[in-house]
Order: structure tokens, then sequence, then C-alpha cells
């Protein structure tokens, strides 16, 4: 039974909150990495996308939910949802049109393009503020729980209770259709393939006729619709601050150079790996062993690092990714 | 960017005393005269001016690692902390106990941690196999944890509600700055060698990842510098406002210039810490020029305009990087350290990314990138701009919705205006590298 035990903590603690937060940092990496591929630079707008989307899709919820419109047990920003990415992607374009468009004409160095990204996150940062403000947001509504720890503890007879929040499954279901339909996309369509072929070798791909206009606005309505799915995501999971969607930039562009920078399939598995190493650093692992080894008593609470420290995991990771493999795990871009 | 930053014709040799006289009627007008736009105070004036020195003396950093070569910061905000460290640990006077408490065993401990460090990348280096410096590390791990926690725990144990710290060494606070620069230095020197040489990217990414580790260092190891709960009183290298006020000779001076005490006495040690900051900041600029003339800066300029020519040149690209990186992070930790003096205090939940990174770049792209002039005149410039947007933004707001019928959405706009000042930031800072990247003082 302890084994069972030490499971269920282990699930409950670690693997469950770091599969959420993993699918999320994926979509957010997966963003990134197609820009990349794209437009070949890092957007640090990214981050303040995903807030101003979000933050779009809270304000459609409100209006939604004083329509007394609602979704039943799933919470209400999934009908918002749709309304979010459109006014996100329109925002976008006009960023493209407005600021990327002149570099990408010039063919500027990228490292010009990653500034005006900053300039451009100045602004969304602002609109978001001047939106919907500084403070703490929680907009998830509907049922809160799947399986609740009460419910899960009398259904098994186990000591140690086990609770799925409705946020995170709706995560993992979410971010696991919008990656099945990207990968369709990508793999199955004309525009798709026009996109990798243009990712893949920029001048080929102009010579077959591919409209460079065409794929570089297809590539940021993704980014947008993926930005605000990641966002409404990790806001209906934790909560929507302004300033933790900047701070989640480091996470994800860790996950997207770990994966390997341009790799679609390397942003998923970057995310993962990254949320489960944050997560599994962080944890005190005290309870866990109690239950395995009952016999071994640690001093400490068996934590690696403090959680305030959980950006340094990230941060890690990038550094080893640097040193040993700079392409990333699934060969992305080097240049 | 184009290959060449330089500009073609020959500028206006007007242009910068031009703009720095019309900064210094700005700073006049606020000292002067008192409307719904200036306040007319010389304290405000002169401590926004102080300000915008420090800001100056930082931009003059990033100015040498984008200007002269190209490299993107974005962890300005953690060397400028970084730098913030030294006044802490060199000038503040010793904590009774801290050091017997735990002192050689943490330093002790940091130094395992640095052989540890160098250990694994002696093992990579003879072995090629990453698990062994994988088993290096981890047992590195747990043995510096080991001497680290109990010494951390002994230390923040000393007296928790007044020190906790293990306290400085009791030195000149000047002498802190310098070692502000040192700090910096080496924690530019850390990442640059891990980034540099990459794509130029990465280099950002590494920074912005370095700048959040070292904010959330000082928050939370007590030890260092008490963490959120702050260190005031940094020692001063001026005189201190209520001495001034009791010196008979300092009132009677004040008397003659019409001012009261309290007054004079702030804009006294206002105007003695500008000198300061002032002279630091001429001599940086000074050693800048010197170095931009000669061969090593124009060899530096050679490599920003193009990589591979200098390259084929013979010259070791990564290494110059590595070079210019450290030392203009090294004037960012000066600027940390100065900044930490002016305000007397340490806290570390005021190391915003978005004040300290992004506004500097601001104020670098703003006053002309690869220019130092531009550097301090786009510094000082946008400094009291951002200053004043706070008094000016609601008002301007206030005019442009005046049409606008009572109600909530008035209200709401009224309310945020301050987060105005981020949207014009990113739209100076957008229009500037679209319409004049050279800025307003262009590089000669």
């Amino acid at each position: 039974m302890d084994i069972l035990n030490a499971l269920v903590v282990f699930l409950n603690f670690v693997f469950i909150p770091a599969a959420a937060y993993g699918a999320q940092l994926a979509l957010g990496a997966l963003g990134v990495t197609l820009i990349y591929g794209i437009l070949r630079f890092s957007n640090f707008a990214h981050g303040d996308t995903m807030a101003f989307g979000t933050a779009l899709v809270i304000l459609v919820t409100w209006g939604l939910q004083a329509l007394g419109v609602g979704f039943g047990p799933l919470p209400t920003a999934l009908i918002a949802l749709p309304f979010g990415i459109a006014l996100t992607s329109l925002m976008v374009l006009g960023t493209d049109r407005v600021v990327y468009r002149f570099y990408r004409r010039k063919k500027a160095a990228p490292i010009i393009l990653v500034m005006a990204s900053v300039g451009v996150m100045f602004v969304m940062n602002g609109l978001t503020r001047l939106v919907i403000g500084v403070d703490e947001i929680r907009f998830d509504d509907g049922e809160r729980f799947i399986v609740t720890v009460r419910d899960f503890k009398a259904m098994t007879g186990l000591d140690e209770g086990l609770a799925l929040r409705s946020t995170q499954a709706l995560t993992l279901v979410v971010a696991f259709a919008v990656m099945i339909a990207l990968f369709w996309f990508l793999n199955r369509t004309k525009s798709g393939k026009a996109m990798r072929a243009y990712s893949d070798n920029e001048d080929l791909a102009l010579l077959s006729g591919i409209d460079p206009e065409r794929v570089v606005r297809q590539v940021w309505i993704i980014a947008a619709a993926l930005a605000t799915i990641a966002g409404t995501l990790y806001g209906l999971d934790k909560s929507f601050k302004a300033f933790n969607y900047f701070q989640i930039l480091l996470p994800i562009f860790a996950a997207a150079i770990v994966g390997g920078l341009g790799s679609p399939l390397g942003a998923i598995a970057g995310g993962f790996l990254v949320a489960f190493s944050e997560v599994a650093v962080t944890y005190p692992w005290l309870k866990v062993v109690g239950y395995v080894a009952p016999w071994y008593e640690p001093g400490g609470l068996m934590q690696l690092l403090g959680t305030e420290y959980k950006f340094a995991v990230s941060f890690v990771i990038l550094i080893v990714v640097l040193l040993f493999r700079p392409t990333g795990l699934f060969r992305g871009k080097s240049v | 960017m184009a290959s060449n930053r330089q500009a073609t014709a020959s500028a206006n040799p007007w242009r910068a005393p031009l703009l720095f006289a019309v900064l210094a009627v700005l700073f006049v007008l606020e000292g002067t005269v008192r409307n719904s736009m200036f306040s007319g105070s010389w304290n405000t004036s002169l401590a926004i001016l102080n300000m915008g020195l420090i800001s100056a003396i930082t931009a003059l950093g990033v100015n040498m690692q984008w200007g002269y070569a190209g490299l993107f910061n974005v962890g300005v905000v953690g060397f400028l902390a970084m730098g913030a460290l030294a006044p802490v640990l060199v000038s503040l006077p010793p904590v009774e106990g801290a050091w017997s408490a735990g002192g050689p065993r943490l330093i002790l401990s940091l130094f395992v941690g640095l052989g540890i460090l160098a250990l694994s990348r002696l093992a990579w280096d003879r072995t090629r196999k990453g698990w062994v410096v994988a088993l290096v590390l981890l047992v590195g791990f747990f043995l510096f944890r080991g001497l680290f926690d109990p010494a951390v725990q002994a230390i923040e144990g000393n007296n928790p509600a007044r020190h906790g710290n293990i306290g400085g060494l009791g030195l000149p606070v000047l002498v802190s700055w310098a070692v502000g620069g040192v700090f910096a230095a080496g924690a530019a020197w850390g990442i640059g060698k891990v980034a540099l040489g990459l794509r130029s990217d990465y280099l950002a990414i590494a920074t912005l990842g370095i700048g959040e580790i070292i904010v959330a260092v000082m928050k939370n190891e007590d030890w260092l510098a008490r963490g959120v709960k702050n260190i005031t009183a940094i020692p001063r290298p001026v005189a201190y406002e209520v001495d001034l006020q009791q010196n008979p000779d300092f009132l009677s001076f004040a008397q003659g210039w019409g001012f009261s005490a309290t007054e004079a006495s702030g804009i006294w040690v206002k105007l003695s810490y500008m000198s300061l900051f002032l002279v630091v900041l001429l001599v940086l600029i000074l050693l800048a020029e010197l170095a931009l003339k000669s061969p090593w800066g124009r060899m530096m300029r050679a490599i920003r305009d193009n990589e591979t020519a200098a390259r084929a040149m013979g010259k070791n690209v990564t290494r110059r990087h590595l070079q210019v990186f450290v030392l203009g992070s090294a004037v960012i930790g000066i600027a940390g350290a100065m900044m930490v003096t002016l305000d007397g205090l340490v806290a570390p939940t005021g190391y915003n990314p978005l004040r300290y990174t992004f506004l500097i770049w601001v104020m670098v792209i703003v006053g002309g990138s690869g220019n130092n002039w531009g550097a301090v005149l786009g510094s000082v410039l946008i400094w009291f701009l951002w200053i004043k947007a706070e008094v000016w933004g609601p008002a301007a707001i206030a005019v442009l919705t005046g049409p606008l019928a009572e109600g909530p959405l008035k209200e709401h706009l009224l309310d945020s205006s301050p987060h105005m000042r981020f949207i014009a930031m990113g739209a100076v800072l957008l229009a500037v590298l679209r319409f004049a990247p050279r800025g307003l003082l262009p590089e000669r």
C-alpha cells in the first residue's frame, strides 16, 4: 500500500501539475519556434502576446457571463477563446505590418528584429495593463474538480488523496487537440507544406512560387492562436497576472532552444522536459520518500531547490544545451 | 542593420551642444518655474538629474556592448543588482557575531562550489563523457549544500530581527563602487563564456535568464543582503541633511542664497552627489572615447560591421566579444553600486526588468547607439520624460477624455494613465529604431 500511496503523492504533486504546465509551455514554445523558423528571430514579445490574448479572452468571458451565457461544467473562457484568438491575430498582424515587415524587406540582421520585438513587448505590456490592470484575476468558472481528494480517498481507501482539477485536464485535452491540428496543418495541407519549405530554404521556396507574405501572415495567425490558447490555459490553471507572462518567457525560450529552434516537435518535447525538471527539482520529496523508504529519515524536506528558484532550473537546462548541443535535441536551425 | 552604422555626411557640429542645452533648459525650468507642468523645486530637479546621471552610466555600459560590438544584453537589471550587492558587502559595518557564526564555512562552501564547476569542466575535457560530468555535478551539489546550508542557517539565525546577514567590511562606500563593477564583470564573464560565439539571439536569451536569477537570489538569500527585508542605511559618501541643518556656517550660507534650511540642505546633498556622479561619468566617457579611438576600438567596430571579414583578418571575434561584454557589464555594475548609494537602501523587489533593462535600452537607442555622448543625452532626457510623464500623462489624458461623458470608461482611462508610459516608451523605441536608427547623436 505504501508504494501506492507514494505513487498517488507523486501523481498529485508532481506528475499532474508538471504535465499541465508542460503542455502550456509547449504551446508557448511552439509559437516561438514557428516564428523563429519563418521569420528567423526570437520573438521577445511572445510572453506579452500571451498576456494580451488572455486579457481579451477574460474581457469576452466577462461579457458572456454578464449576458448569462455559460458552458455548463466547462469554463466560459472556452467560448470566449475564438474571439480572443481573432482579436489577437488582428493585433499581431498589425504589428507585423507596422513593425516587422520593414526590417524583413531591408533584410536587417536578426538582432534588430529581436530589438524591435522588445519594443512591441513594451507596447503590448502597456496595452494589457491598460485593458485589464495589473491585479491578479481568476476567471475560471464551471466545475472546479474532476476528482477531489475526498472522493479519491473514499473510492480507493488510500491514505493519500489525488485531486484532478478540471483546468488541468482541460489543458491537456486542449493542448493535445491543438498539437494534432497543428501537425496535420504542417504535414498535410498545401499551406503547411509551403510553410515548411519556406522554413527549410527560403530561396528555393521563393523559386517554387511560394508567396512569402502569405506564409508570414499564416505563421503570425498560428502564433497568435497558440499564444492565446497557451495564455488562457495558463491563466485558467494558475491565475492571470500580467507580470507572470513576462516571466514565463524564460522557460518558453528554454523549451524552444532545448528542442531546437525551428523544430515544432522539439518545442513540445522541450516544454515537457523543462516543466518536469522544474517541478521535480523544486518539489519537496520528503513525503514520497517516507512511503517508499520508511526506514530512512532525512534531515530536511528533500527539496533540491526552493520554489523561488524555479526559473534557475530552466536557465540551467538552457546553459547545458548551449554548452553541449547548441542546435537542440531535435537539430533545429544553427544560424 | 546595414553594414555600416556611421553617418555618411558629417553631421552638424552644433547638434550635440544644442541638444544638451535644450536638456539643461528643461532642468532649469523644472527647478524654477512652478506651474502645472513643472514643480519649480530645485530638489526635484536635481533628484531627477542624479538618477538620470546614474542611468547615463548604465547606458554607457550598454552602449559599449551594443554600440561597439552589437551585443544585445537583456539582463541589465541583473548586472545592476550585482553591483548593488557591493556596497552591502563592502561598506556596511560588520555584523556582530555573523562571521563567527558561519563566515569561514560559507566562504569555503562558495569556493567548493566554484571548484566543483571547474572540476566538471576538467572532467569533460579529459573524458568527454556526459555521465562523468553529471556524476561530478550531482555529488558536488550535495557536498556544496551540505557545507552551505548550515552556514547560511547560522548566519541568518544571528539576530534575525535586525541583521541576519553576513554584514560588510566597513570600508568606504566609494571603494564599493569599483567592487560593484568587479562583481558584475564576474557574472558577465560566466554568462559570456557560455552564450557568446553562438547565434546572436542566444546571448539575449541567456542574459534575460541571468537577470531574473540574480534578482531572485537577491530576494531570497537573506544572508547576503537580508532579501526582501531590505538593507537600509548604506553609508553615504556625502554629508547628511540633519548635520547640515545644525551647522551654523551652512545656515548663514543658505540664508545668503534665500533658501530655507531644509531646502538648502537637500540641494547641497544632491549637488554633492551630482558632482561625484559627474566625475565618474566623465572619467568613464574619457576612457571609453580613448578606447574607441585606439586600434582596439577600430577593431571592435570592424568586427561589429563585418564579423566574417574581421575573422578572416585573424581577429578572434568571440574573445573580443567576451572582452567588451565584460567591460560593459562592469560599467553597469558600477552604476548599480552608485544607485544603491544614492538611494541609501537595497530593495530587491524594486528591480523590475521593464524599468531597469528595457528603459535603459530605450535610452541608448534614442540617444544614438555607438555614441557615448548620445547615450548620456538619451539617458538624462528619457529619464526626465519618464518621471515627468507621471505628471503629464494624467493631464494629457484628462484633456483627451474631456469631451467624453462621465462614466466608467472615462474613469478607467484616467486610472490607467500610468500604464500609458509603457506604451509611449515602446512607441518611441520602435519609431527611433525605424525612422532614425542612428538616434539623436549619430556615431561619428
